[in-house]
Parts: C-alpha cells; structure tokens; sequence
C-alpha cells in the first residue's frame, strides 16, 4: 500500500470517527454540568465511609481497587516484558568504560536533590489518603530521582544501587501484597478487597484503613518497576555504544 | 453559538486524537509512531476532565472544605490517573519493541519493516 492510498484510507476513516463522535458528543449534558451521580455519591460518603480526605485516591484503592490491580498487573506484565525484549544473552558486565562522572558541585547538588527527591517521593507515597499524590505519582518520583546518580556518577554506581535481584524482587512484593491485602478478607467470607484495616481518625496519617497500605505497595511496585525500566534501557544504550565503539 | 460552546471541549479531544491518528498513518519513524500514539492517548485525558468538571466545583479533597461540597467528579480523575500510568509503561514496552526491530531488521521505517522472519 502506498503512503498515498493510506492516506486516502486514513482521511476516509477521519470522516466517520468525527462524524461518529460529533453524533455522540453534541447531546452530552452542557459543559460544566456533569450529572453522573456515582462521583457526586463518593464525594458525598467518602470522608464517612473510609475516613480518607481524598477521593481521588480513595476510588483508586478502594471503591474500584479492583480496577487498579488489573492496572497495576498492566505494568508488571509491560515492565517484565520490556526486560524480556531487551535482555543480552551474554552480557557484556564491566566492558564499559569507567566513567568518572562529573565535576564535585555536580556530584554535591545531585546527591542534595536525590534526598529531597526521595522524602517528597516517600510524602507522596504515605499521604495518598489525604491530600493529592499516592503511590504512583510518590512511585515515579523516587525511581526518577534515583536517575540523578545516573548523571552525576556513571552507570557502574548506578547499577549497584538499583541492584538487580533486589529491585526486582521489591516490585514483585508491591504487587503480590496489594493482592494479599484484597484476598484477606475472602478468609472472613467478605468481598474481595474489603477495607477491612481500623479506620482511624481522619485527617491523621494512619487512617482510612487498606487505602493507605495500598498506597504504599502500589509506591514501592512503581518504584522498582521504573527502576528496572530505566536500567533496562540504559543498559541496552551503553551495551551499543560498546559495540560502536 | 452557547450549544457549540458547551460541547467544544469534547470536540478539541476528538481533534487531538484525529491528530495522534494521522501521525500513526503517515509515519515514517517508528519512535514517531510511538510519540503519536501517546498524543491520541492524550485526548482521552482532555475528554476525561472535561466531562467530569463541575461549575464552581472544588477539587475532590476534603481538607478545610465541608464534606457537603460540591467537588468535580473524583471517578473520571481516578480513571485518568490509572491511564497515565498505563501510557507511561506501554510507551516503554512500544520502544523496547522499535529498538528491537532496529536491531533485526536495519531501519527503523515501518515500510521496510514488511518482511516476516521466522
């Protein structure tokens, strides 16, 4: 097919799809007027019923929890295929070069914002169920933050501290556990992934019960999983640089 | 001319994914492909906040504000969250993909990547 008669099918299929989608937007309720009541109810009962201030997270682990471990799996299974892809059959360990990173301010600077990086991601990570973050925004910050021992030292340091076995086995227990904590209350004949944890008091950071277990899993899960991406592909960049070279 | 407005936030999700999907069909590069897949992924995003918005709605977090308030709609943000996420780690597997086929093949244009190998 040539790239004119593709587009020709293209502009054909852009017809329908807006035709389509004019059709099914022009009678949505007016803008600004949404009138889905099941938001407006977990507004309404969420600080009641789990004792969490943020609905956002509070739909995300646990009025559709559910929805969320298929995500979460989503990830593992894109990760674990990223690193199937990209693995090397016979690794090629120290041949690259021992680069001695850059200057002393930039070593300084990059080990003072890794910290900062690394608390703000554990803040976010632990405060899901009150204010706006949660685990995988706290996730990606931490797995990004370590990319900053990347730049200032070189990819040896920086393997060393995303040490494989352990990074690995890290994402597998963040999201094992957000199934363990789900099938728990199947032993007392309650529906899966029931916040069956003491709620606490609101506004205090061990309330809203699994929420905030949840939370916390689904960090460490992000964070491993973002590890590995990032030595995953860094690998590969350096292993073809050595063969260039 | 007020009828129009009301619905042309959906009609700029509309036009964004069109816009991901005509980058997708005329691609010469697969890490192109990739990025415009991720631009009609990001229409979803602008269709999702712009149906769950409220008029004068706050944000859906209960911290000093009466838990009576009204608040935009937290199940479609929740929706978007999840969806970023998804994005993120797909565009990853897309790219280890593209380097892959770069490693076999030679090139990485999607037309002269017809050729099946066993």
């Amino acid at each position: 097919m040539t790239a004119k008669w593709r587009l020709g099918v293209f502009w054909v299929a852009a017809a329908g799809f807006a035709l389509l989608y004019f059709a099914g937007v022009k009678n949505l309720p007016p803008w600004g007027h949404y009138r889905g009541l099941y938001g407006q109810m977990i507004s309404a009962v969420t600080v009641y019923e789990r004792h969490a201030t943020d609905a956002v997270n509070a739909v995300t682990y646990d009025y559709r929890g559910v929805d969320t471990l298929g995500e979460e799996f989503i990830l593992f299974a894109a990760v674990l295929g990223c690193m199937v892809l990209l693995r090397e059959p016979e690794r090629p360990s120290e041949m690259a070069k021992p680069d001695k990173g850059l200057s002393e301010t930039v070593k300084a600077t990059a080990a003072a914002s890794f910290a900062s990086l690394l608390v703000l991601g554990i803040y976010l990570s632990t405060h899901g169920q009150l204010s706006p973050g949660g685990g995988f925004q706290g996730g990606v910050v931490i797995a990004s933050a370590s990319m900053l021992i990347y730049i200032a030292e070189n990819f040896q340091v920086f393997k060393r501290i995303t040490s494989h076995p352990l990074v690995e086995a890290l994402e597998s227990l963040g999201a094992g556990f957000y199934a363990i904590i789900g099938m728990v209350p199947l032993g007392f004949a309650l529906p899966f992934l029931t916040n069956w944890l003491p709620l606490g008091t609101t506004g205090t950071l061990v309330s809203s019960g699994t929420i905030a277990v949840i939370s916390c899993s689904v960090g460490l899960e992000v964070t491993a999983a973002f590890l590995l991406l990032g030595y995953t592909f860094l690998e590969e960049i350096i292993s073809g640089e050595n063969e260039e070279a | 001319m007020t009828a129009f407005l009301h619905i042309y936030p959906y009609l700029i999700a509309g036009w964004i994914f069109l816009c991901g999907l005509y980058g997708i069909a005329t691609s010469k590069h697969l890490v192109h492909m990739v990025i415009s897949l991720a631009v009609m992924q990001t229409s979803t995003y602008v269709l999702l906040l712009n149906i769950g918005y409220r008029v004068h709605g706050a944000a859906p977090v209960f911290v000093g504000v009466s838990p009576g308030t009204v608040t935009v709609d937290p199940v479609v943000q929740a929706l978007m969250l999840t969806d970023i996420v998804v994005e993120a780690t797909i565009m990853a597997l897309m790219l280890a993909m593209a380097d892959r086929a770069h490693d076999r093949a030679g090139t990485l244009s999607p037309d002269d990547l017809r050729m099946m190998r066993g």
